[in-house]
Formats: structure tokens, C-alpha cells, sequence
């Protein structure tokens, strides 16, 4: 191994960061490591752009008159904002990035099982996204991420078409990518990997990309519908021509609430990997915890029409999807007791990944509860269109999906990068985060139980005092944001070099080097004991 | 390296280097192809719900548009759909037993047939062009086209012919595909890249060609067998 450098501290075997360089090693990669990396810089971007008409609702809703923008340029603000935020950084988040880069290592293979559609994921991903930013260019769109016929048909004037393609094309990246990952659980797994010695992210991951895989087409044909009504003036979706708007809601939900747990059941796969680390132990009711996110992954195909209660739709229905999303909030709820027990008489350390994992238990479960008030036709009636319901989304994918991808990335970083970011700051980030998270977000439960609509370019002045919360909590939140990614920046260059297992972790990523060669393992290696052997591992070093 | 390569001839020019052994290369394609028919089974299940929505918000209007449309052609190009399965399936078996020109020759007769096939629907979308039953783009039904779409309402007729277009369309676009894999699939098989031990990329196109008739054995009675008509 050469490693001729000045530097005496930079002692690089090869690896896959440093196995070739220009930019065709990158864009032509068919390494999954790289691909990873080429989706945390994209979809990096992507946050940063939904991030940035974030802070331009909240500076306009300073005001109870709108301090910055028209109504009509409010609309495309909020509906750029989740388009983005949803499409192209949550669903791909977790799974394109840490999923791409761990699931791999974690069944001991050397790559996914279908490198090149890998590596063709990435490419629609970006061509998607570029549809949607050029919409954005062109124009905007202002039907909310629900496309919502007929704001999105009879009466849009904006680029629907151009933003319904992005999402179109971008839902096939992500149906290649939970393919690739279902193929690879199944079929590449080190010998003596059995399905119930696997950790529990590869099991979020493959409860996953069964979400993935059976729901994205729907919204791809859901899409491909509205396309039609647009391109050629016809009226599928349309009551002028005997069409039903309602379809579409059911068509666009059997998707969207499953594509919920698209984004947070990755989350919760990161969160048992790092409790368990930090409190040194197994995960309380392993089998129970991977059980339930394939039962969330069935059930969630089961309750879109919570989403109905108000619309047209029949009470009977309404009351079965209701007693149904109770049921989903089951699994939900066993994960957050098996966390819970997992920590009691564990030896916890408060390292930053461990803070995310704590911060995303707590929001997720506010999150959770709140869902249940949603549910319940009765309150329903009264919260639906609400603030509410924002801030019940925002505990749930922001409070916990991004809480528990940043609890990921600083959990792997020393992995994917080689290198360590200083624990301070990354304490301290985490603290911003979670402190910001709850300043912009509890006060919209509250705007929401008084009433407050969602989705409107002024209000009453008698919310004035909350939304000034939020905006403010809004501005910490940013800087809690940004500080991670100054951090980890520097650290690939400054950073002090990793160990191969800095956490001292289980798993089969820790075992090879970091970072991980070009092939993974030197030998593909033989499991034999079950996932987080935490307890024997301290009986060994004795 | 592993004991499962050891004991193969040798290294075999198919295999990928994520896997151990063809065995491993060729279950994982397997589950690969189903899992992407499962995709296209969700892909045009929305299509179907949809259309079974409509169909029965407005049976009569169906039932008029699908008089509209030439029974006899929609049978004749199930036949050669039909046949065209089998001359895959034969494809996929002399790829097994390793005979290059058989391959070769049931590919093209797969081509063939699947070639006809779209030239029969071009024909048929044509017509429409002629009888003015396009959707958006030519739709001013009259005379006896008129009178039989009238009972079930012209305007309702139109959602008919809007998902006999996007539905057949959307089944031509994947045939289009299939025979571009099947090309590619007669260039590589000339080339003798298939081997008794290495054929699964036939199997695998084989599978999406047996789906995407399968879709025209549902799109069929579905689409142009509306109401008692014989
Ligand atoms: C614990 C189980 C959950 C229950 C019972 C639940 C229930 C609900 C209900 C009933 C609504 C509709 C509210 C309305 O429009 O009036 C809703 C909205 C929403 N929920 Fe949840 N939810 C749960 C978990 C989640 C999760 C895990 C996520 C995301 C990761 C999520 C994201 C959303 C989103 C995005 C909306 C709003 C969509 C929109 O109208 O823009 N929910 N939830
Ligand atoms: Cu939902």
C-alpha cells in the first residue's frame, strides 16, 4: 500500500474515495459508496433550495398583511417548498444516501445487486429534479404538493405539467432504487446473515422499498393522468365532462401516505442502530421492531382516505380508514416502547448521533399522538386545513425524519468520510436543532387548534404573537442547519482520521476499513452471532 | 477468494463482480424482473381502477365507444400476440439448450409478430384520426358514429376513448421497448453470448414480453367487448 505523502498523519491505504479521481470517476461510478455520495450532494442542494422558500414564508408571514410577496407568489412558495422538500430530499434522503452506502456493507456484499440501475437512478433523480427547477425558472407552480385537481387542471395557469414530470420521472429513481435494495437483502446476504440477524436498518430499508415499489407507480400513473388532462385539454379529473376530482385524491393518497412512511420508517432504522449503540445494548424486541416496519409498510397502503374525511367521501368509508390509521399508529407506537426499554440499564453515552436519536423519539412521538387527533373524524372536522396539520407533518418529517437523518450521517460519517467531525459542535448543532424545531413548530398547534388555515398569505392580527414565534424559531433552526454542514466540511479535510469502528459498534460496517475500499470487505465476511451482540462484545474485551 | 468461485470452469465473462457465482447473478435478475412487473402490475392497476370507476359510472357510454371500435381486429392481434409468446417462449428455450440459431430465428419472429401487431393498431388509431374520436385533439363524432355514442352521452363517450387511448397506448410504448430488448437481445445472441450457463437476460425479456401480453389479454375485453354485441 503506497503512502507517500508530506503529511505523516495522512496514512491513506486505498479506498474507494481515493481509488480514482477527475470527474468521470465520479459521474460514471458504478461503486454504491459513490453513488451515495453523489446523491448527499444533490440532494443537499435540493434541501437548501426548499430551505430557502421556507425562510421566504416565514418572512412573509412576519406580518399579519404578508410582509414580503403577493398572495399568488405565496402559493408557489409553499407549494415549491414541499415539492422539493418531499420529492427531492425526504423520500430520497435516508435511502439514497445511507441506504445506498450501508445496505451493501451491512449484508457483507460488494456492491448492490444492479450497480448500473444504481448508478441510472441517479441520473432520473436529476433529471426530475431539473424539470422542476426549470418550472420553478419558468414560472412556478401554485397547486400545492397534493396537485389537487382542479387547481391543478381546469384552473391552473402555472407550470403544472413541467413540475408533474419532475415527479413523475423522479418516482423512478426511486422505484430502481427499492428494487435494488429488495434484490440485495434477499439475495446477497455474507453467509450466516440470516433474516433475523440483520440489523434493524436493513429491515426499515426493506419495509421501505416495498412502500417504494408498490406505490410509486400509482403516483406515476396518477401523474401520468393529470398529464393527460393537461397536454390535450380533456377532462379525466374534470365534473364538466363526467370526470371525478375525488379519483384523483384517492389515486394521489394511495401513494402519498404510504410514501409517509417512505420517509420516516428510514429514519427509524437509523434511530435502533445508533440507540443500541450508545446504550450498549440489544434492541429490546428485536423481532417485534422489525416486524413492525413491515407492518407499517402493509398497513399504510390501508388509510389514505384519512386524508378525505371532508371530501365526498361515504362516513362509512371515513370510519373504517379511521379505526384503520389507529391501527397504523400501533407499530409506530411499539417502536418508540422497544427504544424506550432498550435504554433502561443501558450504559448511555450522549455522544451527537445519540442526541439526534433522542431528539427524533421525542418529535416523532408528538408527531404520533397528533396523527390520532387527525384521525378521529370528529376533530378532524375541526383541524383539517389547519396549521395543525403542518405542524403535525413537521414534527413527523422534520422533527423526525431529518432528525433521524442527520442522526445517521453523523453516526456513519466517520465511515463514509474517513475522517471525525468535532463532537462539541455537533452537540451543540443538535441542541439548535432541536430547540429551533420546537420554537417554529409547537405555536402552529396551537394557530392550528385556534383555527388558523393553512396555506394563506396573511391572517388575523390575533396570531400575530405565534407566528412571530415561529418565524423566529425558524431563523434558529437555519443556523442549526448550517452548522453541520460547515462542520463536515471541514472535517474531510481536517478532521482527525477515523478509526475503523470509532463507536466501537456492531454491524459489518465497522468491520472494514474506513473508508470502506472500493470492493467493501478484502473477504467477504461469515456472520455468526445475531445483530447487535453488544453484551458479548463487553464480555470479550473483559 | 470464495470457495463458490473455485469451483466454477472458469471465470465466466457474464458474471458481475458483485456476485459470487452465475447462481447468485441469475436468482437476482429473476426477483429483479418480477419485483419490476410487480411496479407495472401497481403502474397499470391505477389505470384500470380508474377506468372500472368510470365504466361504471357510465356503462352506456362505454358500451357505445367500444361499438365504435373493430372487434375483429382487436381478436386478430390478440391471436398474434398470443403467438408471439410462444415464439419467445421457444426463444427462451433454445437460449437454454444453447442452440444460437434457433435463438436467433424465433427473436425475429418475435419481432415479427410483435411489428404486426403495432402496424394493426397504427391502422386502428387511424381510424379514430377518421371517425373524429380522439380526445383533444380530433373529437367531432357525427353521423352513425354520432347516433351510436349518443345513447350513453357523447361527452362521457369521450372518457371512454381517453382511456382506450392512454390504455392501448401506453401497452404499445411497451411494446416499443420490447422489441427494442429484443434486438439487442438477436445482436447478442448472433454473437453467441448465451450459454446454457448464462441466459438469463433472455429469460428476463421473455418475462416482460409475457406481461406486457398479458396486459393486452385484460385490455382486450376489456376495451373492445363492452355489452352484448354478437
Ligand atoms: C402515527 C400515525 C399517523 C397518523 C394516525 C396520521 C394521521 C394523519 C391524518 C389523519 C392526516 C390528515 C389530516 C388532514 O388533512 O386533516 C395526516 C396528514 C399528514 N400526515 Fe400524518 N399521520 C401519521 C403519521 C405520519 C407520518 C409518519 C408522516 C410522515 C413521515 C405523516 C405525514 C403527514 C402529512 C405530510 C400530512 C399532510 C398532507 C397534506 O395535506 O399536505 N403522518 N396525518
Ligand atoms: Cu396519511
Amino acid at each position: 500500500m503506497s503512502t507517500a505523502t508530506l503529511e505523516p498523519r495522512v496514512h491513506a491505504p486505498r479506498n474507494y474515495l481515493n481509488a480514482d479521481y477527475g470527474w468521470k470517476s465520479w459521474l460514471f461510478t458504478l461503486d454504491h459508496k459513490r453513488i451515495a455520495l453523489l446523491y448527499l450532494v444533490s440532494i443537499t442542494f435540493f434541501f437548501i433550495v426548499g430551505g430557502s422558500f421556507a425562510v421566504l414564508m416565514r418572512i412573509q408571514l412576519v406580518d399579519p398583511q404578508g410582509a414580503i410577496v403577493q398572495p399568488e407568489t405565496y402559493n408557489k412558495l409553499f407549494t415549491l417548498h414541499g415539492v422539493v422538500m418531499i420529492f427531492f430530499f425526504l423520500i430520497p434522503s435516508i435511502p439514497a444516501v445511507l441506504g445506498n452506502f450501508l445496505v451493501p456493507l451491512m449484508v457483507g456484499a460488494r456492491d448492490l445487486a444492479f450497480p448500473k440501475l444504481n448508478l441510472l437512478s441517479w441520473y432520473i433523480y436529476i433529471v426530475g429534479g431539473l424539470f422542476t427547477l426549470y418550472s420553478t425558472i419558468a414560472g412556478g407552480v401554485d397547486t400545492g404538493w397534493t396537485f389537487y385537481t382542479p387547481y391543478s387542471s381546469t384552473y391552473s395557469n402555472t407550470q403544472v405539467t413541467a413540475v408533474a414530470v419532475g415527479v413523475f420521472i423522479t418516482g423512478f429513481s426511486s422505484i430502481l432504487t427499492g428494487l435494488n435494495f429488495i434484490v440485495t437483502i434477499h439475495k446477497m446476504r455474507a453467509p450466516g446473515l440470516t433474516w433475523f440477524r440483520m440489523p434493524l436498518f436493513l429491515w426499515a430499508m426493506y419495509a421501505t422499498s416495498i412502500i417504494m415499489v408498490l406505490g410509486t407507480p400509482v403516483l406515476a400513473i396518477t401523474i401520468f393522468l393529470l398529464a393527460l388532462e393537461h397536454l390535450f385539454h380533456v377532462g379525466i379529473f374534470s365534473p364538466a365532462l363526467g370526470g371525478d376530482p375525488l379519483l384523483f385524491q384517492h389515486l394521489f393518497w394511495f401513494y402519498s401516505h404510504p410514501a409517509v412512511y417512505i420517509m420516516i420508517l428510514p429514519a427509524m432504522g437509523v434511530v435502533s442502530e445508533i440507540i443500541a449503540c450508545f446504550s450498549r445494548k440489544r434492541i429490546f424486541g428485536y423481532k417485534i421492531v422489525a416486524f413492525s416496519s413491515v407492518a407499517i409498510a402493509v398497513l399504510g397502503f390501508l388509510v389514505w382516505g384519512h386524508h378525505m374525511f371532508v371530501t365526498g367521501q361515504s362516513v362509512y368509508a371515513g370510519i373504517i380508514f379511521s379505526l384503520l390509521s389507529f391501527l397504523v399508529a400501533i407499530p409506530s407506537a411499539i417502536k418508540v416502547f422497544n427504544w424506550t426499554a432498550t435504554l433502561y440499564k443501558g450504559s448511555i453515552s450522549f455522544d451527537a448521533p445519540m442526541l439526534y436519536a433522542m431528539g427524533f423519539i421525542g418529535l416523532f412521538t408528538m408527531g404520533g399522538l397528533t396523527g390520532l387527533f387527525l384521525a378521529s373524524l370528529a376533530t378532524d372536522v375541526h383541524l383539517n386545513g389547519t396549521y395543525f396539520v403542518v405542524a403535525h407533518f413537521h414534527y413527523i418529517m422534520v422533527g423526525g425524519a431529518v432528525m433521524g437523518y442527520l442522526g445517521g450521517i453523523h453516526f456513519w460519517w466517520p465511515k463514509i468520510s474517513g475522517r471525525k467531525y468535532p463532537n462539541g459542535w455537533a452537540a451543540l448543532a443538535a441542541a439548535i436543532i432541536f430547540i429551533g424545531f420546537n420554537l417554529t413548530f409547537f405555536p402552529q398547534f396551537v394557530l392550528g387548534y385556534l383555527g388558523m388555515p393553512r396555506r394563506y398569505a396573511f391572517y388575523p392580527a390575533e396570531f400575530q404573537v405565534l407566528n412571530v414565534m415561529s418565524s423566529a424559531g425558524a431563523t434558529v433552526l437555519g443556523v442549526g442547519y448550517l452548522i453541520p454542514l460547515i462542520y463536515l466540511f471541514w472535517s474531510m479535510r481536517y478532521g482527525p482520521i477515523a478509526e475503523p469502528n470509532p463507536w466501537g459498534a456492531t454491524g459489518l460496517e465497522w468491520q472494514t476499513p474506513s473508508p470502506p475500499p472500493t470492493e467493501n470487505f478484502s473477504k467477504i465476511p461469515v456472520v455468526t452471532e445475531e445483530a447487535y451482540a453488544y453484551a458479548e462484545q463487553e464480555a470479550g474485551h473483559e | 477468494m470464495s470457495d463458490a468461485e473455485a469451483h466454477l470452469p472458469e471465470h465466466h465473462s457474464g458474471l458481475a463482480h458483485q456476485f459470487e457465482d452465475l447462481e447468485q447473478q441469475q436468482e437476482s435478475d429473476f426477483l429483479g424482473i418480477w419485483l419490476f412487473l410487480v411496479t407495472e402490475i401497481m403502474f397499470f392497476g391505477g389505470l384500470f381502477a380508474a377506468y372500472a370507476i368510470y365504466r361504471f359510472f357510465y356503462f352506456a357510454a362505454f358500451e357505445g365507444g367500444s361499438h365504435i371500435l373493430d372487434a375483429r381486429l382487436g381478436a386478430a392481434n390478440t391471436a398474434v400476440l398470443l403467438g408471439s409468446s410462444l415464439t419467445m417462449a421457444l426463444s427462451v428455450r433454445s437460449a437454454q439448450t444453447g442452440n444460437r440459431r434457433a435463438l436467433v430465428v424465433f427473436l425475429i419472429a418475435t419481432l415479427i409478430l410483435g411489428g404486426a401487431f403495432l402496424g394493426v393498431k397504427a391502422y386502428e388509431y387511424n381510424q379514430k384520426f377518421v371517425e373524429h374520436v380522439v380526445p383533444g385533439l380530433d373529437w367531432a363524432p357525427e353521423g352513425e358514429v354520432l347516433a351510436r355514442l349518443a345513447p350513453g352521452g357523447v361527452q362521457h363517450a369521450e372518457l371512454y376513448f381517453i382511456f382506450y387511448f392512454a390504455m392501448t397506448g401506453l401497452h404499445a410504448i411497451h411494446m416499443v421497448i420490447g422489441m427494442g430488448l429484443l434486438i439487442w437481445l438477436a445482436i447478442r445472441g448472433r454473437k453467441g453470448d448465451f450459454t446454457p450457463h448464462y441466459f438469463a437476460p433472455v429469460e428476463v425479456v421473455g418475462l416482460y414480453w409475457h406481461f406486457v401480453d398479458i396486459v393486452w389479454i385484460f385490455l382486450f375485453p376489456l376495451l373492445y367487448l363492452i355489452g352484448g354485441r354478437y
